[in-house]
């Protein structure tokens, strides 16, 4: 559990260093198509991007893992859920990654 | 000759000149043969200080003996008689009808126990998680020095556990506990109070080991922090904040 909480301050405070660029540049024109690639293509913030996203696929599936626990109990029920929100946490940081990835390469 | 008079006496409701009544609805269920529970109607007059377990014991008496109900000290000190009196756990001996200001008192088994019969619960899962958290102080040596007799403690000391030695185990706190109703593996309020009461207690070198046993898939985190354990407590401990401050423990905050 105490990862839970740790990937939600780290998330926190991430995600703050994120909702700060969009103000910094401002809001309509931080969501710009060129303004999007271009925060992409700046590694830092691209890494910063990858972290957010691993972060808070760990924190929600977690989380999920831990709703669908107390929801139902048995040995069997626990290990399934518990792998299945392992798999889908991979699916979504792999699929996160790859945007992210293709982006900052310039292969979109 | 004594006894056929006492027992003659006893025919006779010590509550049946009070010109005040309540209706007494009682939840009748037996598990073995009932498919659901039956609410039961008793009329039984009540004085100021008639209490919950007053009325269930005359309508035991004289109106229909088969009302399954436990209690023993009636002054809430044995943790017994607890049950859901109108819609929240109390002590029924510690209820008094005239506190409730209602004309219907229902009474019910606690929720999130197995029900024995009507108003009964088992306490078995209670008392294994209670016991599974060692709840005693674990010391290896004794030292106790040699001119002493005890373990002395200063008021600050003990100040920060007292309060949670005054848990009577009567199942309250895990009866009002939402994340009871849902998780049936969960250790529940009551030993988790119980875990702080002892890790609290600078005589104990025990804490490690009960760290460890909370520190379950089941175990204290998955408190959602209600606070409908604290609230329902006859005893006015708090198992809410002793479960935040164990936390603290595992966290790191506090050593």
């Amino acid at each position: 559990m105490k990862i839970h909480y740790g990937t939600a301050l780290a998330a926190v405070a991430l995600v703050a260093v994120h909702i700060l660029f969009r103000l910094t540049q401002g809001f309509a024109e931080s969501l710009q198509y060129e303004s999007v690639i271009a925060n992409y293509q700046f590694l830092p913030y691209a890494g910063m991007l990858e972290i957010i996203l691993i972060l808070l696929s760990i924190h929600g599936f977690n989380g999920l893992r831990t709703i669908l626990i107390e929801l139902k109990q048995g040995h069997s029920y626990e290990k399934a859920v518990t792998y299945g929100c392992i798999a889908a946490m991979a699916a979504v940081i792999l699929y996160g990654s790859r945007t992210i990835f293709m982006t900052s390469v310039g292969m979109i | 000759m004594a006894q056929t008079s006492s027992l003659a006496e006893e025919k006779t409701s010590s509550l049946a000149f009070s010109s005040r009544t309540i209706t007494l609805r009682v939840a009748k269920f037996n598990p073995k043969t009932d498919h659901e529970k039956k609410w039961i109607d008793f009329q039984i007059p009540y004085q100021k200080w008639t209490t919950v377990l007053d009325a269930i014991l005359e309508a035991k008496k004289y109106l229909d003996h088969s009302i399954a109900v436990r209690y023993s000290c009636r002054q809430a000190t044995c943790g017994s008689c607890g049950m859901i009196i109108n819609g929240r756990p109390r002590l029924a001996c510690f209820t008094k009808i005239s506190e409730l200001n209602s004309d219907v008192v229902t009474v019910e088994p606690m929720k999130n126990f197995p029900i024995i019969r009507d108003l009964t619960v088992s306490f078995d899962r209670l008392f294994k998680t209670h016991n599974s958290l060692k709840p005693f102080i674990i010391r290896e040596d004794s030292d106790i020095p040699e001119k002493a007799s005890e373990l002395l403690q200063t008021p600050e000391e003990l100040e920060k556990y007292i309060q949670f030695a005054n848990c009577i185990k009567c199942g309250l706190c895990n009866s009002a506990c939402p994340t009871m109703a849902t998780d049936s593996s969960f250790i529940g309020p009551q030993a988790l109070a119980q875990a702080y009461r002892y890790i609290a207690d600078n005589r104990d070198k025990g804490k490690d080991d009960r760290l460890k046993i909370i520190d379950d898939s089941h175990g204290i985190w998955r408190c959602h922090f209600a606070g409908s354990c604290s609230q329902v407590c006859p005893k006015g401990v708090d198992p809410a904040m002793g479960i935040q401050l164990l936390r603290g423990y595992l966290l790191g905050f506090r050593s």
